[in-house]
């Protein structure tokens, strides 16, 4: 059994040690708006904070994970759409299919949240998820733009 | 309520962010006049329903992948409708409800840039009968002549009397009205909605985690699969053990799938690929375990200079007047498999009765899925259903193939009564995709002792996909869509340039590796072909690309037009930054015309930069500018990722990639500055989601041999060396 506190709330969940996160997020809990991408750390679609850190969920044991830690999805970033980078992204109509932008929001959330005011250079360096309908200067864009209203 | 009905309802509910409305309404009730006007929504014709709080209901046939057709065709709808933008709300018919009522909604069918362009007429008259239909209902009810009320927004008004009222109040009375026979439409100039940069319906739910794609469908009881069909295309499973997994947790059962494959089922998917990973598996590799990518490629190098070919294009004498010209250029280009990579893999939900099959999933055309989910289930048509969900990418994977359907009822049927999702792993979606079709292609170019062009022979070499994929639609084994750009004329690519001798042909060469329509489809090696030969042509002839071209383009002045756009937009003829060089193309296909100029520079140490992309398209009528942009800048992202690392290689009858770490992508690091301009001419109405990705890797490829002599001819550049010859 593992105790986890995903968005606010402590879930005890029974699953082998080595389930990846994201399928106890998807699976025991529930929550889907974290996605399946690769399953190999590669492509970013599974996105989510721990302790305010973008994390690759796909590839983190559950094990790895103690009850202390902050697990934040896409679905606690904030209730209502207004964190600054959700406000962004609607300013932008960002996303095409939508698939990825759960992991483009978390981590570009996780940027700005470490590095308020990014400069294009670090916006490409840390923006590493794959987005296959090539939202790429749409997301880079939304990023400044919320930077800039983040004051 | 039968269990069945109130897992179509949950699935309503949790899908109703994105399609509000009636889809639960048009599950439990027959489409007859007289049921729907006893409904709660009134629906005014198959296109548009209107609730008493005058919500706007528009139904949407074709499907949402990322490339804006739902808002598009909503806004096309309520346009004519005259309705509060507002107040639009979408939901997809199902193909079940499609085949009940005479294919009322039309095609389902998303692919080839066609949602907008094979739909817009009759959209738009839906949404015009609609309004008609709801103007006669409040001028019955005032018994004043139609003509003499007003409409703007949802309210009609009765400017002489002083009344009005909403859609929302008289859509039941509308709805037992006849529909109109003569249904005007707006001209284009007098859009308010349509042709607007309105934002997308959808972005809310796509920025919060809410939206519910066919891989998040979650039913009571439900249980997971993970499949794994045989490595090698043609091969079938020998055998499995299953008493080895069978105790591992989770695990509810061990099946096989048709003669190719085997599926773990358990409790969570994940469970159920662990087993599956740990089952042991004998395959039958059958008559392709030895076939390797160089066999491919030699049987096209062959077909290069083969006597027998299909015919695409032709006028004047080519091979004559090369054998005679006073120079000639030749080369040979070519392009490998590639992989769609769609970022949701290939999954679906299905439960499956004695006397039902529902199907929930992501797919381009419902009607197929719904018919490969007859013939798998065993079921007549009408006991069968497909229910939508936005698509987590297409591209044409979701077109070419249900097999993710068949595959899902086969294992479903295995476990009567529950639903169970089947999820594609990444590695089994990469490894059992519909390819885009491997070509080469060898050029031959003859100039006259003017120094003037006067043949060019396009031998293409290799696979084609009708073939393989619907051989019903091959014209005495010749595959039309093979000369996608490259014909004579019409919507799909008319071939730009006036040569007085020219040959276009086909030698087909097909590989054990299945093909597919893939976003672009054909229109992208013949545009990397034709326009990086031409800008050789142009450079062994001593002349300018643009001016080259321009000469040939005379008599395509819609072709010349976005071509100049660019060219004007970069400032064509006057120097770039220090160590930045141009590069152009264009193409037509689609319906639309299309063209852009890249500029890149090469390092030293053979690094290529591509700092800018202009693109122009003339699409006649441009129904979401900003969406436009939005498929203009995603259409470069897929060119250049095929540009730059496209690249399924076969060994031993199997697909070596199996994932993003030995496929790579294009990400935010490799992306230049896109500028967009769009023309809409009018007069026509081309795509959108596809034509630019033609024109990227050629205006790079000429752009990289601008910077460096270099002429890359061969896919993908990540094995090319861009070092300075």
């Amino acid at each position: 059994m593992a105790r986890l506190s995903i968005n606010g709330t402590m879930r005890e969940v029974e699953v082998e040690p080595d389930t990846p996160l994201l399928w106890v997020i998807r699976e025991q809990v529930g929550l889907t708006g974290t996605k399946y991408g690769c399953g190999i750390a590669q492509c970013g679609a599974c996105t989510v904070h721990i302790d305010g850190v973008a994390t690759r969920s796909c590839s983190m044991p559950v094990s790895a994970i103690t009850e202390e830690q902050k697990i934040v999805t896409i679905e606690g970033l904030s209730p209502d759409l207004s964190h600054p980078i959700q406000k962004a992204w609607l300013e932008l109509d960002v996303p095409q299919c939508g698939y990825c932008q759960s992991g483009q929001i978390m981590a570009a959330a996780a940027l700005l949240q470490a590095t308020p005011k990014p400069t294009d250079e670090q916006i490409a360096s840390e923006m590493t998820n794959i987005c296959r309908c090539g939202t790429y200067n749409r997301i880079k864009a939304a990023i400044k733009h919320a930077s800039a209203n983040m004051g | 309520m039968s269990i069945a009905t109130e897992l179509s309802r949950r699935n309503f509910l949790k899908t109703s962010a994105a399609a509000a409305g009636g889809l639960a309404l048009g599950f439990h009730v027959p489409f007859t006049p007289q049921a729907v006007a006893q409904t709660e929504t009134p629906e005014i014709n198959a296109w548009v329903m209107i609730k008493p709080d005058d919500t706007v209901v528009v139904r949407i046939a074709r499907v949402e992948m990322g490339q804006g057709t739902l808002t598009g065709l909503a806004q096309l709808v309520a346009e004519e409708l005259e309705c509060d933008w507002a107040k639009v709300t979408t939901e997809y018919p199902t193909p079940g409800q499609n085949v009940a009522r005479s294919r009322v909604w039309g095609n389902f069918q998303t692919a080839g840039s066609r949602g907008i362009r094979d739909s817009h007429e009759y959209v738009r008259k839906g949404g015009a009968a609609a309004r008609m239909m709801l103007v006669q209902a409040a001028a019955n009810e005032w018994h004043v002549e139609p003509s003499a009320c007003t409409v703007a927004k949802g309210v009609i008004t009765h400017a002489a009397s002083g009344r009005s009222t909403t859609f929302g109040k008289v859509a039941n009375a509308a709805s037992k009205l006849q529909t109109p026979n003569d249904i005007p439409l707006k001209d284009a100039k007098s859009w308010t909605i349509a042709g607007k940069p309105l934002k997308r319906l959808d972005t809310p739910d796509k920025i919060n985690g809410k939206l519910v794609y066919a891989i998040d469908v979650q039913f009571p009881g439900m249980l997971n699969a993970a499949l794994k069909n045989c490595p090698v295309f043609g091969g079938k499973i020998k055998s499995f053990d299953a008493a080895k997994v069978e105790q591992m947790p989770g695990v509810k059962k061990v099946v096989q799938v048709a003669d190719t494959g085997v599926a773990v089922i358990a409790d969570t998917w994940w469970r159920a690929k662990t087993a599956l990973d740990a089952l042991p598996i004998e395959w039958d590799n059958g008559p392709n375990g030895s076939v390797q990518s160089a066999d491919i490629a030699a049987a096209q190098k062959e077909g290069l200079t083969a006597t027998e070919a299909f015919l695409g294009n032709r006028n004047g004498d080519a091979r004559a007047e090369l054998a005679s010209a006073a120079r000639r250029v030749e080369a040979v280009y070519g392009v490998p498999h590639q992989h769609h990579v769609t970022m949701e893999p290939m999954n679906a939900t299905v439960r499956w009765t004695p006397d039902k099959c529902e199907v929930w999933t992501s797919t381009q055309n419902a009607e197929s899925a719904l018919a490969t989910a007859a013939q798998a289930s065993g079921l007549p048509t009408d006991k069968n259903e497909v229910f939508r969900h936005h698509l987590g990418g297409g591209f044409g994977r979701r077109s070419t193939s249900h097999d993710f359907v068949r595959y899902a009822v086969l294992i479903a049927r295995q476990m009567p009564g529950t639903p169970v999702k089947t999820i594609w792993s990444r590695e089994e979606d990469m490894t059992h995709g519909w390819y885009h079709p491997t070509t080469q292609c060898r050029m031959v170019g003859g100039f006259d002792a003017n120094g003037e062009l006067t043949a060019l022979h396009m031998r293409i070499s290799g696979q084609s996909i009708l073939a393989t994929v619907n051989p019903n639609a091959l014209q005495n084994g010749r595959d039309a869509a093979t000369f996608q750009g490259l014909n004579p004329q019409g919507p799909e690519g008319q071939f730009g340039y006036t040569i007085p001798n020219l040959l276009i042909d086909h030698a087909m060469r097909n590989p054990h590796v299945p093909p597919g329509f893939w976003r672009g489809v054909n229109n992208n090696q013949n545009a990397i072909y034709l326009e990086s030969f031409i800008d050789e042509l142009a450079h062994s002839a001593k002349q300018d690309p643009l001016e080259f071209r321009r000469k040939l383009m005379a008599n395509h002045p819609k072709h010349l037009a976005v071509l100049n756009a660019v060219a004007e937009k970069v400032g064509w003829g006057t120097p770039p930054a220090p160590g930045v060089f141009r590069g152009l193309a264009q193409h037509m296909g689609y319906g639309s015309y299309v063209a852009a100029c890249a500029e890149v520079s090469v390092s030293d140490a053979g690094v290529l930069k591509i700092h800018r992309i202009v693109g122009a398209t003339d699409c006649g009528h441009a129904v979401n500018p900003q969406q436009i942009e939005a498929q203009v800048e995603g259409s470069f992202v897929y060119g250049l990722t095929a540009m730059l690392y496209g690249d399924i290689t076969v060994k031993d009858g199997r697909v070596e990639q199996e994932n993003f770490d030995t496929y790579q992508m294009m990400r935010m690091d490799e992306m230049p500055v896109v500028e967009s301009i769009i023309i809409p001419s009018g007069g026509f109405w081309g795509g959108v989601g596809e034509p630019t990705i033609c024109v990227a890797a050629p205006a790079v490829l000429n752009a990289i041999f601008a910077a460096t002599g270099k002429r890359i001819r061969q896919m993908p550049l990540s094995k090319a060396d861009l070092r300075k010859a």
